[in-house]
C-alpha cells in the first residue's frame, strides 16, 4: 500500500539511471542514514560499539570487497585474510615510518598496497579457473602468514611479532571514543559501498558479470579477460585492504599475524555466501549475521540458566555454527539478499495478492 | 649424499600421508562433484573415535589383547564414518543437488565445523595416542655405501606399506567389484549412470564412506606418529595443493602429487629455507602447485579443460 511506485514517472535519462529509483527507498534510506549517523552515536553503549557495531561495519566493508570478486566476477578467493593483512601491515608501516602521516592516507596507502598484491595474485586467474583457482588463492594466504611472521621489517622489528598503533587522529580530531571510531568506519563503509554499487551498475560491472557467467563467451563478444579479471581483483583487494587496515587500526589497535589467518578468510566467504553472491546489500546482511551469531549463541545458555564450561560452549558453538551454515545453504542458497528481494516484491503488492 | 637421501626419504613419507588424505578428496570429488573441505575434519573425527575407543574398550570389557582391542576400535571408527557418510548424504547433499560448486564447498566447510566440534565434544580435546604396535626404533641401512649409513624409521616403512596396501585394495574394489564399477560409472557421467539405473543417493553414501575409511587409515597412521589432536585436521590444508597438482579427478595424480609435494617441501625447507629465514614448508607446496598449474591448468592427470561457448 505504501510501497508502490505508481505515479513516479521518469522524465529524464538521469532519473531513469539513478541508483535508487523508487521514492520510498530514498526516504527510507535518508531516515536510516539519520539514525545511523546521529541517533546511534548518541544512544549506543561503549560495549555495543566495541563488540558489535565497529566489527560489523569493518567486516561489511571487507565482505563488499570480496563480493566484487566472488559474487560479481566469479573468481573464488580463499585468501581474503591475506589481503586484509597486507592492507593492515602496509598502513601500519606507513603510519610508523613516516612522521605525521595522516590516518586517511595510511588507510588508502594500505588499500593501494593490497591492490598491487591482489593484482599480483590475480594473474594466475587468467589461466586457472574455478576450484583450482580457489586452492591457488590459499597460496596468498599462507605466504602472507609466513611473511608477516618471519620478516622483521614488516613488524618494524617488534620482538613479539605483534604491532600496535596509538593516538590515532583524523584531521586533528582524536579518535579516542568508540563513537568516533564508529563514525569513521560508517563513513568509509558508505563511501566505498556506494562506489562499489556504482561500479557494478556500470560498464565494468557488466564486464565482470559476463566474465562470471561464461568467460569464453564474454571474450568472444569483445570483453578483455585480462582487464576484466584483474580490475575485479584490484577493486576487490583495495576495498578489502582498507577494511584490513581499519580492522587493525580501529578495531584491534594491537594485533599479530594470527588476526588475519585463514579463519578470517573463511568467515568472510561465509558472509558473502550467506548474504548473497552478487549483491552489495547482501554482503552487509551476511556480515551482520556472522557477527551477531556467536554473540547470540553465547547468550543462549545464560537465558536458559545452564552452566556450561567454556570448552564445551566453544565446541557447541562450532557445531551450531556449522549446522546453521548448512541449513542456510539448503533453505536459501541465494542468500539473505534473495529473501530481501522477495520481501520487497511482496511489499509492493501488499495487501493485494497480485 | 646420505643426508640428501634421508631428507628425500622423509619427504616421500610425508608425501605419502598427504597422498592418503588427497585420495579421499579425489574419490569424493569424482563421484559427487563436491570439493570436500571436511576431509581433514573427517581424519580428525575418525582418529579420535579410534583412539578413544581403543582406550575405552579394555576398560569396559577387560580385554587386554592389544590386537583385538585395536581391531574392535577400528571397526567402531569405521562404522562411525559410515554413519557420518549416511548423515551427510541424507541431511546435506540430497538437498543441494545441482547447486554450484562454491555452494557445495561452503556446505562442506559447515560440515567440517560441525565435525570438529562434535568430535571434540564427544571424545575430548586433549592429545590422545593410537598404538597399533608400530615399531618406534629407527634402523640403519646401507652402512657400506655411505659413511654412517642411512637412518630410516621403521614406523615410516610400515606406514608406507599400509598405505600401499590401502591403494591396492581400493583399486581392486574399483576395478573388480560391481559396486566399484557403479562408482566409476557415476564418476564418468552422473546422468548416464542414473539413466541405466544406478541409484545416485546410495552411491554417494558408499563413496563418502570410502572417503571416511581412507580418512581413518590416514588418521591412524598420522595419529600413531604424532598423537591425535586438533592439529590433525589441518593436514587437509596440506592436501589441497596435492590434489590440484595431481588433478582433481585422478587417483594416481593424488599419489604422485603427494609424493612430489612431500619431497619438494622437505628439500626446500632444508636447502632453500635457511636463505629466507625458514618455515617455508607451509606455503612452498602451494607455490609449487601454483607454478605448475600455470603450465598445465588441469594438473598432472586431471581431465582436460575444453572451452565451449
Amino acid at each position: 500500500m505504501f510501497y508502490r511506485e505508481n505515479g513516479q514517472f521518469k522524465t529524464s535519462y538521469q532519473s531513469d539511471l539513478q541508483i535508487f529509483p523508487i521514492a520510498q527507498d530514498r526516504i527510507a534510506l535518508a531516515l536510516f542514514a539519520l539514525v545511523a549517523f546521529v541517533a546511534v552515536p548518541m544512544l549506543a553503549s561503549d560495549y555495543l560499539f566495541r563488540a558489535v557495531l565497529v566489527p560489523f561495519l569493518i567486516l561489511s566493508l571487507a565482505a563488499i570487497g570480496l563480493n566484487v570478486l566472488v559474487g560479481y566476477c566469479g573468481q573464488i578467493s580463499l585468501g581474503t585474510g591475506a589481503f586484509m593483512a597486507v592492507g593492515a601491515y602496509a598502513a601500519y608501516n606507513l603510519n610508523a615510518r613516516i612522521e605525521g602521516m595522516p590516518l586517511l592516507l595510511s588507510l588508502i596507502g594500505g588499500g593501494l598496497c593490497a591492490m598491487v598484491f591482489g593484482i599480483l595474485f590475480g594473474i594466475p586467474s587468467l589461466r586457472i579457473r574455478g576450484l583450482y583457482l580457489a586452492v591457488a588463492t590459499l597460496a596468498a594466504q599462507f605466504f602472507v602468514d609466513w611473511f608477516t611472521n618471519r620478516v622483521a621489517w614488516v613488524t618494524n622489528g617488534s620482538s613479539s611479532g605483534s604491532v600496535s598503533v596509538s593516538a590515532l587522529q583524523f584531521f586533528g580530531l582524536a579518535l579516542d571514543s568508540p563513537a568516533r571510531k564508529y563514525l569513521l568506519c560508517l563513513s568509509l563503509l558508505v563511501l566505498l559501498g556506494l562506489a562499489a554499487k556504482n561500479l557494478v551498475r556500470g560498464a565494468i560491472g557488466r564486464e565482470w558479470m559476463a566474465m562470471r557467467d561464461m568467460d569464453v563467451a564474454a571474450a568472444v563478444i569483445g570483453i578483455r579477460p585480462v582487464y576484466a579479471k584483474l580490475s575485479a581483483f584490484a577493486v576487490s583487494s583495495f576495498i578489502v585492504g582498507v577494511a584490513g587496515a581499519l580492522w587493525g587500526f580501529v578495531h584491534l589497535g594491537a594485533w599479530e599475524p594470527a588476526a588475519f589467518g585463514i579463519d578470517k578468510s573463511f568467515q568472510l566467504l561465509f558472509m558473502v555466501i550467506i548474504g548473497g553472491l552478487g549483491s552489495i546489500v547482501g554482503a552487509v546482511f551476511g556480515a551482520a549475521f556472522i557477527v551477531l551469531l556467536p554473540l547470540f549463541l553465547n547468550l543462549v545458555p545464560h537465558w536458559l540458566g545452564l552452566a556450561i564450561s567454556t570448552g564445551t560452549a566453544s565446541f557447541l558453538e562450532h557445531m551450531i555454527f556449522g549446522a546453521l551454515i548448512v541449513f542456510f545453504l539448503i533453505v536459501e542458497p541465494h542468500g539473505l539478499a534473495a529473501l530481501w528481494a522477495t520481501a520487497r516484491q511482496k511489499l509492493r503488492l501488499w495487501p493485494f495478492p497480485h | 649424499m646420505g643426508f640428501f637421501l634421508e631428507t628425500l626419504f622423509g619427504g616421500l613419507m610425508a608425501g605419502m600421508l598427504y597422498a592418503l588424505v588427497a585420495i579421499g578428496f579425489v574419490l569424493i570429488f569424482k563421484a559427487s562433484g563436491v570439493f570436500n573441505f571436511a576431509q581433514g575434519a573427517m581424519v580428525l573425527f575418525a582418529a579420535l573415535t579410534m583412539a578413544r575407543f581403543a582406550e575405552w574398550i579394555p576398560r569396559w570389557t577387560g580385554l587386554d589383547n592389544m590386537l583385538l582391542v585395536n581391531l574392535l576400535a577400528a571397526c567402531v571408527a569405521a562404522a562411525a564414518m559410515v554413519v557420518v557418510a549416511w548423515l551427510v548424504e541424507r541431511l546435506v547433499l540430497r538437498h543441494l543437488v545441482n547447486q554450484e560448486g562454491i555452494t557445495l564447498l561452503m556446505a562442506t566447510l559447515g560440515i567440517s565445523y560441525f565435525l570438529d566440534g562434535a568430535g571434540q565434544l564427544l571424545f575430548g580435546s586433549s592429545t590422545y595416542k593410537i598404538d597399533v604396535g608400530m615399531p618406534k626404533d629407527p634402523m640403519i641401512v646401507l652402512e657400506n655405501t655411505f659413511q654412517g649409513g642411512l637412518l630410516l624409521s621403521k614406523e615410516d616403512l610400515y606406514a608406507a606399506a599400509m598405505a600401499a596396501l590401502l591403494v591396492v585394495l581400493l583399486s581392486l574394489f574399483f576395478q573388480k567389484t560391481k559396486t566399484g564399477r557403479a562408482l566409476r560409472a557415476v564418476a564418468d557421467d552422473h546422468q548416464a549412470a542414473q539413466s541405466i539405473g544406478i541409484p545416485l543417493a546410495r552411491i554417494w553414501v558408499i563413496v563418502w564412506s570410502v572417503g571416511g575409511l581412507v580418512a581413518l587409515v590416514a588418521g591412524v597412521i598420522w595419529g600413531s606418529k604424532l598423537g591425535v589432536q586438533y592439529s590433525i585436521s589441518l593436514v587437509a590444508l596440506k592436501a589441497f595443493p596435492v590434489v590440484i597438482l595431481g588433478g582433481l579427478t585422478s587417483v594416481p595424480g593424488a599419489i604422485l602429487g603427494g609424493l612430489i609435494i612431500g619431497v619438494g617441501e622437505k628439500l626446500s625447507e632444508i636447502y632453500l629455507g635457511p636463505m629466507v629465514g625458514g618455515g617455508i614448508e607451509n606455503w612452498f607446496a602451494y607455490v609449487l602447485a601454483l607454478a605448475f598449474l600455470l603450465v598445465r591448468p588441469q594438473g598432472l592427470f586431471g581431465d582436460k579443460i575444453i572451452d565451449r561457448v
